[in-house]
């Protein structure tokens, strides 16, 4: 049995037919191709598949593809402006806050809802907002110093 | 230094991709027709395997087939590819490891069978219908106890449950040394076992073309052309012209993805039987089920020091667990990887070191990022700064008085391996300044008029990387040569493709590679493209891991730009009327000496594609490949301070200062090296303060998932402060060391040694790792009774 799903993803309406136990991330990646948006736990803790819905940071792990029935979704790959990066991605370009890569658009997504609610975070305020992202390869420090530098470019 | 050449911190290129979304990591890839594994695994530690039934779930919707251990008789089983002799003269007992059980299961999670079915979903179902009768058997679990009498068995060639006992070192020379020594410091304790926890589970796409016969696997890997080498060489899977292993980027290795593990070996057997391409992907659960662990060490280790604070011998015992099969490179870690680190940076007279691998009923284990360095380092820093509280010197004091002078390098340590360079106590200066270690006394009290303790604490390590001279390795084992290659290609039009045998999954080399090449031949650094990571354009490769793809890698990148400058001078030469030894080249340009006749090197590649007018009987083209097998291994080494506090009513720890000082030779990116000390750190923190693989005693791993297991996040850990103090290496043309595993050698013992710092006020003299609160928290009320 499959249900059709219709939402807007980064900006174009889209809507597939899925099973109903699909999760909003195995949409996004099997039905739309959408692979920017990674899967690295299954207990919904490494925050690697944030992305924005309806404007909020929602791992894309914990809601059902038919929960996001008519729901506003941005991934990573909606962020940039055609080739220009959006100033939190070139901040974690020019500070070194990704190795690897693959907690990197979570890591992003986080750090837009972080800025949209707090535009000026302290250290240790960054610190804990990453609760729900995990990254192995940075020690956080080059992470941090990113969305701190990410925020005053947004600040402009 | 050109704008970006060595030593400039040009930021990496390929991050556009990922902060994008337009990585390619394997589960990335799909294929058409493509179907999808999914394994049984065994839920127990240790039982015999009676049967597997198969028929119902066999039945089940899309499903094309399922296959157990015996259906791949035809296939070698895992291997180890390091071999050790034992102190008995005796092979070690590496006993058969098939890639799907045959007979019995040894750990809880090994793969019993694979089901193959046309959509994930499907191949789970069936998977879960899937009936194995298992015979259960008690379970070995703890490595201390593992070779006592009464255990289990767990594998026939392995009578007690023993692989190999080693030594290193004249025991009775150095027991003689204790005996006569003013002050002898003994330690035990634990390096707890680690999970290595890359976010990119391991994941692996494998093709068969029945047409050309030919295998394509594309795998999350940090050696592709190991994995083909083994999997043809051993596994029999293809011939290795007909096989072809692609790591596309893959996210995160720390060794983890060095190993040839079973869902590769059934997976490229399985798509050959079923026609269609398969994907696997494990889950996080299954991550911590199958990817090799680290560390697991039970040590006692004590160090001989003369009144007059000299170090005079180290004597080390370690049972070392290798889980319940030898992985790939398992046995290399506690012994040629641990015992020949035992010096340190120290003129320690005599060393002896006994290692005992065993083994249990858990989840291999192998190299994890610094691999038997950091349980090294461990040894060797705790010892050292115990030695300086008994003793009632200063810590960094007591080093300096037993470091490596500068002046006597090449400096053979008692434990066969020689030094090339360093500047030991000026790092440590160096490390004291950035740690503000004048101020930490004030801090301490200041910190204790608020009710709360804190301590300071050092690691002054060394470890041995580049891996690896490979005649040194091959003596001492090692199944492979441990080489490098690189081939550079100029295009007709002047840019440069540079095809390195070595893989990046985070450390950068697109870049870093690029600015080598751009800096040596002068070639603009955009023009310069980094390709790896496919057997099918790379000539062939070691990988990456042993922090080696600068001083490897990197060294063959340089040999390779060496033979283009010796082609283009010949050309040049030619083109401007001059002789050969009259042509120098410098920034891009051969130039006539002495004149301005000169020629672009994108001008010479341009004349060996189109070679009109060209030297008699040179061979057109411009593309020069290099091996580069190294002399030596390199050592980096620096001092890492850590200042911790304490707070006695709740046990937990927080650290407030982390400085490094680490040198690492030349520097070809500064800030890419710095994020890899940061890195480093971050794990070592982890492994200090809160991550543990735990088995209870069925054999069951407690802390299996991320709501278990501790994996540090951003609250967790400090800033760093990072420096460098790099005295270049003579024995590699770049100058380099290594800077990968740096962080993760020395940090455990610079956070270990504060906290034992801070708790020593009230009375605690040991704790293991990791020093979560409860066990802080229990030491402290344990000192007070």
């Amino acid at each position: 049995m499959t249900v059709s799903v219709s939402l807007t993803v980064n900006g174009e309406a889209v809507s597939a037919d899925v099973e109903p136990r699909t999760l909003l991330v195995q949409m996004l990646r099997e039905e739309l191709g959408l692979t920017g948006t990674h899967v690295g736990c299954d207990t919904s803790q490494c925050g690697a598949c944030v992305v924005h819905v309806d404007g909020e940071s929602v791992k894309a792990c914990t809601l059902l593809a038919v929960q996001a029935e008519g729901a506003d979704v941005k991934t990573i790959e909606g962020v940039a402006d055609g080739d220009t990066l959006h100033p939190m991605q070139q901040a974690f370009h020019e500070n070194h806050g990704l190795q690897c890569g693959f907690c990197t658009p979570g890591m992003i997504m986080s750090a837009l809802d972080l800025v949209k609610n707090n535009p000026d975070p302290s250290e240790r305020e960054i610190r804990e907002w990453l609760e729900g992202n995990l990254c192995r390869c940075t020690g956080y420090h080059n992470i941090v110093k990113s969305i701190d530098a990410g925020a005053r470019a947004m600040r402009g | 230094m050109t704008e970006q050449g060595i030593g400039a911190a040009v930021a990496r290129r390929e991050d556009r991709r990922f902060v994008t979304g337009q990585g390619h990591y394997t589960d990335d890839i799909n294929r058409r027709g493509q179907t999808y594994a999914c394994f049984v695994r065994s839920p127990h530690a240790h039982a015999t395997l009676n049967g597997v039934d198969t028929a119902a779930a066999g039945a089940m919707p899309g499903v094309r087939a399922i296959f157990v251990g015996e259906d791949m008789a035809e296939v070698g089983p895992l291997i180890c590819g390091w071999a050790i002799t034992d102190v008995n003269g005796e092979p070690f007992r590496a006993p058969p490891h098939p890639a799907l059980a045959i007979g019995k299961v040894n750990y809880a999670g090994e793969a019993v069978a694979v089901v193959i079915a046309d959509t994930l979903e499907q191949a789970k179902d069936a998977a879960a219908a899937v009936e194995v009768d298992y015979g259960l058997l008690d379970a070995v679990v703890d490595p201390a106890q593992a070779t006592a009498g009464g255990q289990p068995q767990i594998h026939e060639a392995a009578p007690g449950n023993l692989s190999f006992e080693w030594a290193l070192g004249d025991k009775a020379a150095v027991d003689a040394v204790f005996d006569g020594a003013a002050h002898v410091t003994s330690l035990e304790f634990a390096n707890n076992r680690l999970v290595p926890n890359a976010m990119e589970p391991r994941a692996c796409v494998a093709e068969y073309d029945a047409g050309s016969g030919e295998h394509t696997l594309h795998i999350a890997s940090q050696n592709p052309h190991v994995h083909r080498l083994v999997m043809s060489a051993f596994h029999g899977l293809a011939p290795e012209h007909k096989l072809r292993v692609v790591a596309p980027d893959v996210g995160g290795g720390f060794g983890s993805k060095i190993f040839i593990y079973a869902e590769e070996v059934v997976l490229t057997w399985a798509a050959s039987r079923v026609r269609r391409p398969i994907k696997w992907t494990a889950e996080r659960s299954e991550s911590f089920l199958t990817d090799a662990h680290g560390r697991d060490h039970v040590t006692t280790a004590e160090l001989a020091l003369d009144s007059d604070g000299k170090f005079l011998a180290m004597r080390v015992d370690t049972t070392a667990n290798m889980g319940a099969y030898l992985s790939t490179f398992a046995s290399a870690v506690p012994t040629y990887l641990y015992a020949t680190l035992l010096a340190g940076q120290y003129t320690t007279g005599g060393i002896y070191c006994n290692v005992k691998a065993v083994f249990t009923n858990t989840v291999p284990v192998d190299a994890y990022r610094g691999a038997g360095r950091p349980e090294a380092a461990y040894v060797v820093e705790r010892l050292v700064e115990a030695a300086a509280a008994e003793t009632g010197r200063d810590p960094a004091d007591l080093r300096k008085t037993n470091f490596v002078p500068t002046d006597a390098f090449p400096y053979e340590t008692p434990v066969i391996m020689q030094y090339d360079c360093g500047d030991f106590a000026g790092s440590m200066d160096q490390a004291l300044d950035l740690a503000g270690y004048g101020g930490f006394q004030a801090r301490k009290a200041e910190s204790k008029a608020g009710g709360r303790l804190r301590g300071i604490g050092f690691s002054s390590y060394i470890e041995a990387c580049g891996v690896a001279p490979s005649a040194a390795a091959g003596s001492l084992g090692a199944g492979v040569g441990l080489w490098e290659s690189a081939n550079i290609r100029f295009n007709p039009t002047g840019n440069v493709q540079l095809f390195t045998g070595c893989h990046s999954h985070g450390q950068g080399h697109e870049t870093a590679y690029a600015q080598i090449v751009a800096d040596k031949l002068g070639v603009p650094y955009e023009q310069v493209e980094v390709i790896h990571g496919d057997s099918s354009k790379i000539p062939f490769g070691m990988g990456t891991y042993g922090s080696r793809s600068a001083a490897v890698g990197g060294s063959a990148i340089v040999k390779a730009a060496d033979k283009v400058i010796e082609k283009g001078r010949k050309i040049a030469a030619h083109t401007l009327e001059a002789s050969e030894d009259d042509i120098e080249f410098a920034g891009g340009n051969f130039t006539v000496k002495g004149t301005d006749k000169a020629m672009n090197i994108a001008e010479v590649a341009f004349t060996a594609y189109v070679p009109h007018n060209y030297p008699e009987g040179l061979e057109p083209g411009l593309d020069e490949t290099a091996f580069y097998d190294p002399l030596n291994f390199s050592f980096p080494a620096g001092t890492h301070i850590c200042e911790v506090e304490v707070d006695p009513e709740t046990g937990s720890v927080s650290i407030e200062r982390y400085a490094a000082v680490d040198d690492f030779g030349v520097l070809i990116n500064p800030l890419i090296v710095e994020g890899q000390v940061h890195g480093g750190i971050g794990q070592g923190v982890g492994q200090a303060m809160l991550e543990h693989a735990v088995y209870d005693g069925a054999g069951q791993l407690v802390s299996g998932s991320y709501m278990d297991y501790t994996m540090p996040r951003a609250d967790d850990v400090p800033s760093y402060d990072v420096g460098f103090n790099g005295v270049p290496s003579p024995l590699n043309p770049l100058g380099v060391k290594g800077c990968g595993e740096a962080g993760a050698i020395a940090a455990p013992a610079a956070v270990m040694n504060a906290v034992h710092d801070a708790l020593r006020d009230v009375g605690v003299g040991h704790i293991e790792m990791p020093a979560t609160p409860l066990r802080v928290w229990q030491a402290i009320q344990d000192a007070a009774a």
